[in-house]
């Protein structure tokens, strides 16, 4: 080959640079050197020169000023120099270059030069940057060269046509009969080159596709004559007669065979030999035995074929070699959706193959054993998914533990088996699931309730031996916050129960406060469940007092405002502190119960400082209430009874004095500024979820409510009134006021009279 | 169909880059980086196929690559093309160097990179491949070198 000498210098000359900066220093005189030259008119070097500018643009340093010089390249006669010129045009420009459009002349010249290698050039540089208008401008041209040129123009002709095809779709039309006549020749690349355009058609087209069908007994003639045609050197590769031509004619045929009864049955015959015949011991043939399995797979085939065609597959998988492995894999996963029972087959060696060292292979191993998770093999592959994801490599964490969710979504069998492996996956791979996990988990623990205890306790232990992950750290907050006197009960069913003190549970919270693992969200369900739990333990108040105004001072905005609002609780409403944190506990989803509970607690502070209104109007809160009722989907809830102590006073609204027994009005006993609104809000709340409760104990009555759900949206409040005076009460009356949100039905009240003494 | 044809060797040092689809100058860096930071992570007795690089093309394509002594060929492609037959046709274009250079080896590719260049466009053309025949290849591209030293010694006598 003649060198290039200049170029050669240039390349040694940079070799030679020992650092970066001074090959930086080397190219740019020699970029320096080239600009002058451009400039300069016509010397014997050009050429050598933008083959050094490509060399330079090669290895990364700005090339641009050598678009015009290529330009200029391409119209000059001399062959050296057109090639390079049209060289650098496809490596420098592009069409949303100006200078691209200044070559459009050049090469419908060059198309129709009489050396047709000039031709060739001109070809190849359109099919890599011709643009849509350079596409239309030349297109006849193209269909011509097509028609009439010797093979080695036709087949460059025939690839360029599918680039044009490819930016400018209508002109497909223009190619087809010319694409049809082309399968008639002889020549391997020319033959490929129709086949390659045939299929671009057809994709593009319906009816294209329709008129195309025709051919599929031309198709087969060839591949037959591909098949079984004595050994023929110049298209042999490793005893199989030009394989790539082979792969292309059997993509063509999937396409044209695809529900379509006709053409299958005409390929029926050619498949079988072709997937009986190919020898698979080299890669040539397993490729070409692939292409004829995916075809036989995806088009009407016959159903002994289709077990030819699953059962080459299966031999793939088992192969030694990790390329057919992978290839095997792929092709699985393109049937798996239509012939599930036969990829479910070979789910052994697919869920072994996940074992596998190469990165590649466990991730078409990974898609595929998600792909055949189902409700009767759920158990043993989530065992063996889970295992996987303990020790998989870093970028298909993400992919595994979504996958797994949603398997375990679908398929759970038992909703302590869908608890148990989300909580696996937090374990392992926490870092790397999806922010929306942490609610919907709490959504699962709220709706399975029987499981609350077992599952306070799973992640009590868990939160004991790992607080670096956060998403788990978080469910587990919440969770003790929510059950944690499930947890101090100390018994339970499902699981061994743990033997915790009140200290035990506030030293597990209190570590993950102060853990310079844990995030400002974390430290933030961390300090709310330490505030829950205030309500649940009896010894330990004033621990947690200390704690929550450690935090007033804390430099995380959130934490401190939390912090604040809580002291407040425990300061000056420290009679209130019970009842609020029912309230917040009430809630299903725990993002909006965060901003509720803050919420309330506004109202209550600001309600709580407007003075001595007792009749503050309570239509002012209500309708922003009963929408944050609505958001927690409690808009169709209906209360039953609420039993409430009347005398002749309405209801729980105001709070006017009232004749007898007045002070019995006053539920809240004792608050000067009582918040009307607030009772309901109260009330409602309470009764959704609270034991038993007293709530009024004076001069010998005593009330308690109690609550029972009834259904998801009806709630049964019952209220005994018990009087243990001398006298009797009589005119005992019930009287109940909601607001808008909820339904009230009154049942009878058992007595009106209450006796001494006398329960009812 | 083909997006792209990296040559580079076991240092990221590049020895032939063709895109054939657009990129800009400091993307096609970054693309040639982050190939060869994930190729070369691979033992030598893994499968050929790689994915999950995200600069070229996301989901749909892989890189194929082979890696003989020095020099890693890697053709980015994406799902119409048959995996096997790529690895095949990397394969060929090696043998057809070999021809042309007669053992070939990194220098050469180094010094005569305009010429690995036109054999190149013999084998892939707009992203497709057009011709498999080592033989072919080899001729078409002995036929364009005589004639464009015959223009050359024609220069030279002027």
């Amino acid at each position: 080959m003649s060198p290039s000498v200049p170029l050669q210098e240039m390349i040694r000359a940079i070799r030679s640079a020992r650092t970066q900066c001074e090959e930086r220093g080397v190219i740019q005189r020699e970029c320096a050197a080239i600009r002058a030259q451009f400039r300069q008119s016509d010397n014997g070097g050009r050429s050598h020169n933008l083959a050094k500018l490509l060399y330079v643009h090669m290895l990364g340093y700005p090339a641009h000023f050598g678009q015009m010089e290529c330009v200029r390249m391409i119209a000059s006669p001399r062959y050296s120099e057109k090639r390079v010129g049209y060289l650098g045009a496809m490596m420098l420009l592009d069409e949303k270059q100006d200078a691209s459009l200044l070559i459009t002349n050049s090469i419908k010249n060059d198309l129709s030069h009489s050396n047709q290698y000039v031709q060739s050039l001109a070809l190849c540089t359109l099919a890599c940057m011709g643009s849509a208008e350079m596409c239309r401008d030349l297109a006849p041209e193209i269909d011509r060269l097509l028609r009439a040129s010797n093979s080695y123009i036709k087949k460059k002709a025939a690839l360029c046509a599918v680039h044009i095809v490819r930016k400018v779709h209508d002109l497909g039309e223009l190619f087809t009969p010319a694409a049809r006549s082309l399968l008639a020749e002889k020549n391997h690349g020319v033959l490929h080159g129709a086949v390659v355009l045939i299929t671009e058609l057809c994709e593009r087209n319906q009816e294209t596709l329709e008129r195309f069908r025709k051919t599929v007994p031309d198709l087969v003639q060839i591949m037959k004559g591909l098949v079984i045609s004595g050994y023929s050197p110049e298209h042999d590769v490793a005893g199989i007669s030009d394989p790539f031509l082979q792969v292309r004619i059997l993509r063509l045929l999937r396409i044209l065979g695809r529900n379509n009864e006709g053409a299958s049955d005409a390929m029926n015959d050619l498949l079988a030999q072709v997937a009986t015949n190919t020898d698979s011991t080299k890669t040539v043939g397993n490729a070409v035995l692939y292409e004829t399995v995916l075809t036989v797979l995806h088009i009407k085939s016959e159903s002994g074929l289709r077990v030819l065609a699953v059962n080459i597959l299966g031999r793939f998988l088992l192969n030694n070699d990790r390329n057919i492995r992978y290839i095997a894999m792929i092709s699985l996963q393109k049937i798996v959706g239509t012939d599930h029972n036969a990829v479910q087959r070979h789910r052994g060696t697919i869920v072994d193959c996940l074992k596998d060292q190469d990165a590649s292979v466990k991730r078409r191993a990974l898609d595929l054993s998600l792909a055949l998770v189902s409700a009767s093999n759920v158990r043993s592959m989530m065992k063996e998914l889970l295992l996987f994801l303990s020790s998989c490599p870093p970028e298909l964490r993400a992919q595994a533990a979504s996958g797994i969710f949603n398997a375990a979504e679908r398929y759970a069998p038992s909703q302590r088996w869908h608890i148990d492996t989300i909580l696996h996956v937090l374990t392992t791979a926490g870092g790397d699931v999806r922010d929306e996990t942490v609610p919907n988990l709490i959504q699962l623990i709220t709706n399975a309730s029987e499981l609350h205890c077992y599952t306070v306790h799973k992640l009590y232990r868990a939160l004991l031996t790992d607080i670096s992950q956060q998403s788990l750290v978080q469910v587990a907050c919440w969770c003790i916050g929510e059950y944690g006197d499930l947890l101090l009960r100390g018994e339970c069913q499902e699981t061994e129960p743990v033997q915790v003190t009140e200290d035990d549970v506030l030293d597990a919270l209190e570590t993950v406060l102060q853990s310079h693992m844990s995030s400002p969200a974390t430290r933030g369900f961390a300090l709310t469940a330490t505030m829950k739990l205030s309500t649940r333990i009896t010894d330990n108040v004033d621990r947690i007092r200390s704690i929550v105004s450690i935090y007033g001072s804390c430099i995380d905005v959130e934490l401190q405002q939390r912090a604040v609002e809580y002291n407040a609780l425990f300061r000056k409403y420290d009679h209130m502190r019970y009842a609020t944190i029912l309230l917040v506990h009430s809630n299903n989803v725990h993002t909006v119960s965060i901003s509720f509970e803050r919420f309330v607690l506004k109202m209550q502070s600001s309600v709580f400082c407007s003075g001595s209104n007792r009749q503050v109007s309570p239509l002012v809160f209500l309708p922003q209430v009963c929408d944050l009722l609505d958001l927690l989907g409690g808009s169709e809830v209906t209360l039953q009874p609420i039993p409430a102590v009347g005398g002749t006073a309405p209801g729980l609204f105001t709070n006017t004095s009232s004749t007898t027994g007045g002070d019995l009005l006053d539920l809240l006993g004792g608050l000067e500024p009582a918040p009307p609104f607030f009772c309901s809000e109260l009330s409602y709340l309470i009764f959704s979820a609270a034991p038993t409760v007293q709530v009024y104990e004076k001069a010998g009555v005593a009330l308690t409510l109690s609550c029972e759900k009834q259904s998801d949206s009806g709630l049964t409040v019952t209220l005994t009134a018990s009087n243990s005076t001398d006298s009797d009460i009589s005119s005992f009356t019930l009287q109940a006021a909601v607001p808008k949100v909820c339904l009230i039905k009154h049942a009878i009240p058992t007595h009106t009279h209450q006796q001494t003494s006398f329960l009812c | 169909m083909i997006k792209a044809i990296l040559i580079f060797n076991n240092h990221g040092k590049p020895r032939l880059i063709r895109f054939y689809q657009y990129f800009a100058e400091d993307m096609q860096q970054q693309i040639i980086r982050e190939t060869f930071h994930l190729v070369s992570k691979r033992d030598d007795n893994v499968c050929n196929f790689l994915e999950g690089g995200s600069l070229i093309g996301g989901s749909d394509y892989k890189l194929i690559y082979r890696h003989y002594a020095t020099l890693y060929f890697v053709f980015c492609v994406d799902s119409s093309e048959s995996e096997l037959g790529i690895l095949d046709l990397i394969q060929v274009f090696v043998e057809t160097l070999d021809k042309c250079f007669e053992n070939v080896c990194e220098l050469d590719l180094i010094f005569h990179m305009d010429k690995v260049h036109y054999i190149l466009q013999e084998v892939v053309m707009g992203g497709m491949v057009l011709e498999t025949n080592m033989n072919e290849i080899v001729a078409q591209v002995e036929v364009q070198n005589r004639m464009e030293k015959s223009e050359v010694s024609l220069f030279l006598d002027r």
